[in-house]
């Protein structure tokens, strides 16, 4: 494989995978978003307007953080955060809102609708519809809705409409299911907001594309600010979005190992886990050909995971892709491991990580005690846990009984 | 042509050509039971239902709405296998000789093998495939194995299809092209008959030869009765499925004399 054929792909396939599994009715609406952001791709005036609503409003470049203390617990290893935690909304799913926000206005739509599991891409769709003056229905599994109840107030103050699914298993999967029954309906005044690199083409392009800031400013941060790029570049990963997007700036660095951590759940080796990469098999789910979750006969299974953000049976196209080349490799973390990671980060750095976030540190924890001595690990620290103290303080008992 | 060798095409265009309309019919399979779902069909097929659509119940079913989620659901978790439909298709066409298609979203057949899946639908009886979820772009290994086992397939027609994707999906079609309106269950019923009248204009018009039925939430005798005027069936699903859930077989029943009653005296 040729230098800079990997970062140069797009959709609608990434070798067998991705494509466009969705009813007839949605096609109009595909082909009208796939032609609207392609001439947007190509405009100066575009480019533009992002880069200045990046900068005075997400508040990019986001910095990087050397984490030295956090580090000494991961073998004889630099590591480096990617700081997408201190972007407005506190997460990286506001790069992608912005853009889509961009493109529903081009393409004249009032209504923005969105699914969300952590909440966080349907307070970055809820803050961008503000923003932008457009109508915001979020559709929330029942079951996230109680485990990310602050966002629920979040998104509900900055005047969305929230909605809890509660057919099937009442998580992220269902809330797509929901967000794409409504798209159907509602396609002509409607943009479906979709808020990471799955789902049907153009998604998977577009929104990695929105994403690709991530690893273009971190790239170029590690050589300016340290002179080297890094040995493993990691993340967590639900959909794939904060993964893909700092990962598409190392695709063509031979060099630099990619590493995507799943979601284990109770543990890898249990059948309660989000580990789609690392157990799945190819299959078709919310629009797009990919690994997934699945029983015998192609019903979709159950995840499990204590993080809502990443407990979903499907993952993006591309990087079934990047593990079928081999050019990727994806892991899984327990709920345990990504916890002790969490409170070790916040006690080692006082940075407080999501839980999805917290994924990535603790697979850096582990790999940096295989890599040899002196190499260094860029991670994406794709959210702040604000959203998660309730969990967190359940798990560690942190506050006092009441009563 | 092939359209001479599908027996929907054969029984859509005979009553057409005797001067009366069609009603195509959906009941899921597995839904209470692997038995009812089959004795249910058969009621229908028995009653007044020219062309049946056994459902295959699925986890994400993003094209239905809470009435058929429901029954599907229920079916799901009282045991339904995806190879009892092959078992469910096969008692209803020992008992009766009306074509039976089966709605599936397109995992559960990717997941069993395409071929495999058109071999064992034919070897029951089954007269070809409703795919909402898989569009002609992505349907190579389908036009494939319907092909070499004669199987009809039903691609989607929408009011936001261009013309261009109408052709194709009209000619790739076989057994007829199912016109939907987008707009589902909302909107005023005039309006969602004038864009079923639309879709169905624009498949005559790239596709004269083709037959087409139309979707649209078709719940009264009155619909039947109209979307026959200008397409070539109508299409029933939630209305008869509600009619089970209600009053079970007899319920059923009576639903579907009442809404074939019209068609059948033309
Ligand atoms: C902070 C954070 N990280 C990661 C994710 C997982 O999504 P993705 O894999 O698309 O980055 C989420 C999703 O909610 C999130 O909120």
């Amino acid at each position: 494989m040729s230098e800079q054929e990997l970062r140069s792909h797009v959709g609608p396939y990434f070798g067998e995978f991705g494509g466009r599994f969705v009813p007839e009715s949605l096609i109009a609406a595909l082909d009208q978003l796939e032609a609207t952001y392609n001439f947007a791709k190509t405009d100066p005036e575009f480019a533009l307007q992002l880069a200045e609503l990046h900068r005075t409003y997400t508040g990019r470049p986001s910095i990087i953080t050397e984490v030295p203390k956090f580090a000494s617990h991961a073998g004889d290893v630099r590591i480096f955060l990617k700081r997408e935690d201190l972007n407005h909304t506190g997460s990286h799913k506001i790069n992608n809102v912005i853009g889509q926000a961009l493109l529903t206005k081009r393409m004249g739509k009032t209504r923005v609708i969105a699914e969300t599991g952590a909440g966080q891409h349907g307070v970055a769709t809820a803050t961008a519809a503000a923003l932008f003056g457009l109508e915001c229905v979020v559709y929330m599994g029942k079951v996230d809705t109680e485990r990310q109840a602050l966002n629920v107030a979040r998104m509900r103050l900055l005047g969305a409409e929230v909605i809890p699914v509660t057919t099937g298993t009442a998580t992220l999967k269902d809330a797509i299911n929901e967000a794409l029954r409504d798209w159907v309906a509602n396609v002509d005044d409607t943009h479906y907001l979709l808020g990471t690199v799955a789902g049907p083409h153009p998604f998977p392009t577009m929104v990695r594309d929105f994403h690709s800031v991530i690893g273009n400013e971190a790239r170029q941060q590690m050589l300016d600010e340290f002179g080297f790029l890094p040995d493993v570049v990691a993340a967590c990963i639900g959909g794939g979005s904060n993964a893909i997007g700092i990962f598409h700036a190392f695709l063509d660095d031979p060099s630099v190992r990619l590493l995507g951590f799943e979601a284990a759940g109770d543990g890898i080796d249990t059948p309660r886990h989000a580990a789609t990469l690392s157990l799945g098999r190819p299959g078709v789910l919310h629009g797009a050909r990919s690994y997934m979750l699945q029983d015998e006969d192609g019903q979709t299974q159950d995840s499990h995971s204590i993080s809502a953000g990443l407990d979903y049976p499907g993952v993006g196209p591309e990087h079934s892709w990047l593990k079928d080349l081999g050019r990727a490799e994806y892991r899984g973390i327990s709920d345990d491991e990504a916890m002790q990671a969490l409170r070790l980060l916040s006690r080692t750095e006082g940075i407080i990580p999501a839980i999805e976030t917290a994924h990535a540190l603790a697979g850096a924890l582990k790999l940096g005690k295989e890599l040899p001595a002196g190499s260094s690990i860029l991670i994406n620290l794709s959210g702040r846990g604000d959203k998660d103290m309730e969990t967190a303080a359940r798990y560690f008992d942190l506050l006092d009984a009441k009563g | 042509m092939s359209e001479n060798t599908s027996p929907t095409a054969n029984r859509l265009k005979a009553n057409r050509d005797a001067g009366r309309g069609s009603l195509v019919g959906y009941f899921p399979a597995g839904y209470p039971t692997i038995q009812g779902a089959i004795d249910a069909a058969v009621t229908m097929c028995e009653n007044g239902v020219d062309v049946l659509e056994v459902g295959v119940p699925y986890s994400d079913p993003v094209m239905d709405g809470p009435v058929i989620q429901e029954a599907t659901q229920t079916a799901l978790e009282a045991g339904f296998r995806l190879k009892d439909v092959f078992t469910t298709v096969r008692e209803i066409t020992k008992v009766v000789d009306t074509p039976v298609l089966v709605m599936t979203y397109w995992n559960p057949v990717l997941q069993y093998g395409v071929e495999r899946f058109a071999a064992d639908l034919a070897a029951a009886g089954g007269a070809g495939l409703i795919t909402p979820d898989l569009i002609p772009d992505e349907a190579k290994e389908w036009l494939e194995a319907s092909e070499k086992y004669n199987l009809d397939r039903v691609f989607l027609a929408t009011p936001t299809s261009s013309d261009e994707r109408l052709k194709r999906a009209s000619e790739l079609s076989r057994g007829f092209v199912y016109s939907v309106s987008t707009m589902g269950i909302t909107g005023a019923r005039e309006e969602v008959d004038k864009l079923a009248r639309g879709v169905v204009a624009g498949v005559r018009r790239v596709a004269p030869e083709q037959n087409t039925c139309v979707g649209i939430g078709i719940s009264t005798a009155d619909q039947v009765d109209e979307v026959n005027d200008y397409s070539d069936g109508a299409i029933v699903g939630s209305a008869f499925v509600k009619a089970f859930q209600h009053g079970g077989l007899e319920e059923l029943k009576a639903k579907v004399q009442e809404l074939s009653a019209k068609i059948n005296h033309s």
